[in-house]
C-alpha cells in the first residue's frame, strides 16, 4: 500500500495507443444526429421552422397594399421581417427550448461523462441550425417570390450583404440560445421562458409592424436587441432603395448593423462560456 | 497501477454539512464492487466524484492511475458510465444512438455487436421512445461500454425491473465482469449486490461502516442461526442439536420447520441503523 495517490502514475500497459477521434468527425456526427432528431420531432418542426412560413402566408394574404410613394408592399416587408424571425427562431428558440430539454432529461449530463470534445457538441447545434435557417429562408423567399412579388435582387453587393447579415444574425442567435437554455427551471417551462420574450421582441423589431409605427422608448429599446438590426438588413437586400425612406434614419445603416450583430456574437461567446452547465439545477 | 479506485479520506461538503466524511476505498481490476447505502448517505456523492462529475474538498482520489477532479478526454475514454436516468434522443433509433456515441471514444466496439450483447438485436432499428423501460436501460447500458471502458460505473441499474428483466440484466453484467471489466455498482436491492458483487461497501452517513464478502458481511456467516417451528423459535449457535432435539419431542417431522441466517438485508438493515 506504498503507493501513492497521485495524478502522476504511468497509465497501465493495457491502455490502448488509438488516437482521440478529431473534433471534426465528432462535430459531423453529432450535426447529422440532431439533424434526424429535429426534423423527427414533429413539435420542433411545426414550431420552429412552420411557424414563419404560416405567419407570412397568413399576413401576406391579409395585408396586400402599397406602401405610398415607395413601391414596397406590405408583403415584402412582411417577407423580410419574417427571415429574419425566422432565422431568430431557428437559432435562440430552437436552441433555448431543445438545450433546456436536454439538461433536464440527463443528455447533457450523459455526454459530459464520454469523451466527446464539449466543442463538438456545440458545433454539430450549430450546423443544425445553420441548415434549418438555410431551408427556412429559402422556403420564405419561394413564397415571398411566387405570391407576393417580392423581387430577388440581381446585384451580387446585395447577396453579399445578406450573407454577412445571415450568418451573423444566425451565430449570434444560436449562441444566445445556448446562453439563455440555463434561464428554464425545467424542460416544462422552457417553451414559455424562451418564447414569450422572443414573442414580444418580434413585436417591437419590426418583423410585424413597422419599426417606425412605435414609440420612442420602445425603438430604443428594440434597438438594443440583434432582431431589429436582422430584420433591417434584410429589408436593406429585399426592398432596395425604395423602402430606405421608411427606415426611422432614412437609411438602412448597415455600418450599425453589422457592428451591432458583431457585438451580440461577442457577448454571445462569453456568455456561453461563462454560463454553460451540463448538469441540471437539481443535480447541483 | 495498484488499484482501479484508490481513495483515502474522501470529504465533501454542502453547505457546511459533511455529505462525505472520510471514505477510504480499494477496489481492484476486474472486481465488482457493490455500494449499499440508504438515500442521502453519501453513496452517490462518492460515486460522483469518482466519476469525475463533481470537486471533492478534501482525501486524495486515483482512478484508473488518473484523478477524477481534472478528467481528460483519455481517462474519459477509459471509464463508462450508466446513469441514474435518462431519457435522452428519444428520436433517435438504438442502431443510431450507439454508432454516435461510438464516435466519441478511439477504440470503440462494433455498436452491431454491443446491440446483440444487450439483447436489442430485434429493436435496433426502433426509436427509442418505442421501447419499453426494461429495453431503455439496456441502452444506457450499451452506450456505457461501447467506448469499451476498463471501469464501468453502474448506478441503481435496475431500478423499476420486474424480476424476470432484473435476472436477465444480471447475466448481462456478469458477461461483462467476466470479461474483465472492473464494475462499480450502487444499489438498493440487496439481493443485486449478493448474486453480482465480489465485495460490498456499505455507507451510512458519509462513512463506510461495513465492508467485505457479501456472505460474510457485518459478521454474517458466524451469526447465529434461527430455528423456528409451529410453536416456538430459538437463537442457537448449535442449530443441529437444536433440531436433533426436536425431531425427538415430535416424534418424527418438526412442524413447519425453518433453519435461517440473517439476509444480507438483515445484516444491512442492523448496519444503517441510527445508533
Amino acid at each position: 500500500m506504498a503507493e501513492a495517490v497521485e495524478t502522476t502514475h504511468a497509465p497501465p500497459a493495457a491502455v490502448t495507443s488509438a488516437p482521440m477521434p478529431s473534433i471534426v468527425t465528432v462535430s459531423l456526427a453529432r450535426a447529422a444526429a440532431e439533424t434526424k432528431m429535429f426534423f423527427r420531432e414533429k413539435d420542433a418542426v411545426v414550431f420552429t421552422f412552420a411557424f414563419p412560413i404560416i405567419l407570412l402566408v397568413l399576413f401576406g394574404s391579409i395585408f396586400a397594399g402599397e406602401l405610398e410613394g415607395t413601391g414596397v408592399t406590405v408583403s415584402q416587408l412582411y417577407t423580410a421581417g419574417l427571415i429574419g424571425a425566422g432565422v431568430m427562431g431557428a437559432g435562440f428558440q430552437n436552441l433555448g427550448i431543445g438545450i433546456a430539454t436536454e439538461r433536464q432529461d440527463g443528455t447533457l449530463k450523459r455526454l459530459a461523462g464520454t469523451p466527446m470534445p464539449p466543442s463538438a457538441y456545440f458545433v454539430g447545434k450549430v450546423l443544425v441550425v445553420l441548415l434549418i435557417a438555410v431551408l427556412e429562408v429559402a422556403i420564405l423567399l419561394a413564397i415571398g417570390v411566387t405570391l407576393y412579388d417580392l423581387d430577388l435582387p440581381s446585384e451580387a453587393s446585395r447577396w453579399l450583404t445578406f450573407a454577412w447579415v445571415f450568418v451573423l444574425g444566425v451565430s449570434g442567435s444560436a449562441l444566445l440560445g445556448i446562453a439563455a437554455s440555463s434561464l428554464p427551471r425545467s424542460a416544462k417551462s422552457a417553451a414559455a421562458v424562451i418564447s414569450m420574450p422572443f414573442v414580444v421582441l418580434q413585436f417591437v423589431s419590426g418583423v410585424f409592424i413597422p419599426f417606425t409605427a412605435m414609440p420612442q422608448w420602445l425603438m430604443n429599446i428594440a434597438s438594443v436587441f440583434p432582431l431589429k438590426w436582422m430584420c433591417q438588413g434584410f429589408r436593406s437586400v429585399f426592398l432596395g432603395d425604395g423602402g430606405a425612406a421608411l427606415e426611422a434614419a432614412k437609411s438602412y445603416e448597415l455600418d450599425r448593423v453589422a457592428l451591432v450583430l458583431a457585438a451580440w456574437l461577442i457577448g454571445g461567446v462569453v456568455l456561453c462560456l461563462t454560463t454553460f452547465r451540463w448538469k441540471s439545477r437539481r443535480d447541483g | 497501477m495498484k488499484h482501479a479506485i484508490q481513495v483515502r479520506g474522501l470529504t465533501k461538503l454542502y453547505s457546511g454539512v459533511e455529505a462525505v466524511a472520510g471514505i477510504d476505498l480499494e477496489i481492484e481490476h476486474g472486481e465488482v464492487f457493490a455500494i449499499l447505502g440508504p438515500n442521502g448517505a453519501g453513496k452517490s456523492t462518492t460515486v460522483e466524484i469518482l466519476e469525475g462529475y463533481r470537486k471533492r474538498d478534501s482525501g486524495e482520489v486515483s482512478v484508473l492511475g488518473a484523478d477524477p477532479g481534472r478528467p481528460t478526454r483519455q481517462w474519459r475514454s477509459r471509464i463508462g458510465i450508466v446513469l441514474q436516468t435518462n431519457a435522452d434522443a428519444p428520436e433517435l433509433t438504438v442502431r443510431e444512438i450507439m454508432r454516435l456515441y461510438a464516435t466519441y471514444y478511439p477504440d470503440s466496439r462494433d455498436p452491431d455487436e454491443v446491440i446483440e450483447m444487450v439483447g436489442l438485436t430485434e429493436s435496433a432499428g426502433k426509436r427509442i421512445r418505442q421501447l419499453s423501460g426494461g429495453q431503455r436501460r439496456r441502452v444506457d447500458v450499451a452506450l456505457g461500454v461501447v467506448g469499451r471502458p476498463q471501469l464501468l460505473f453502474l448506478d441503481e441499474p435496475t431500478t423499476g425491473f420486474d424480476p424476470e428483466s432484473r435476472r436477465r440484466f444480471w447475466d448481462l453484467i456478469s458477461g461483462l465482469a467476466h470479461g474483465g471489466t472492473t464494475i462499480v455498482l450502487t444499489t438498493h436491492y440487496l439481493e443485486e449486490a449478493e448474486t453480482l458483487a465480489d465485495r460490498v461497501a456499505v455507507i451510512s452517513r458519509g462513512k463506510i461502516v461495513a465492508e467485505g464478502d457479501p456472505s460474510t458481511l457485518g459478521g454474517r456467516a458466524t451469526a447465529k442461526a434461527r430455528v423456528t417451528w409451529a410453536d416456538g423459535s430459538i437463537e442457537t449457535d448449535t442449530p443441529t442439536e437444536t433440531v436433533l432435539e426436536l425431531s425427538q419431542r415430535f416424534d418424527g417431522e418438526i412442524p413447519e420447520l425453518a433453519v435461517t441466517r440473517p439476509s444480507l438485508e438483515d445484516i444491512y438493515l442492523r448496519l444503517i441503523e441510527p445508533s
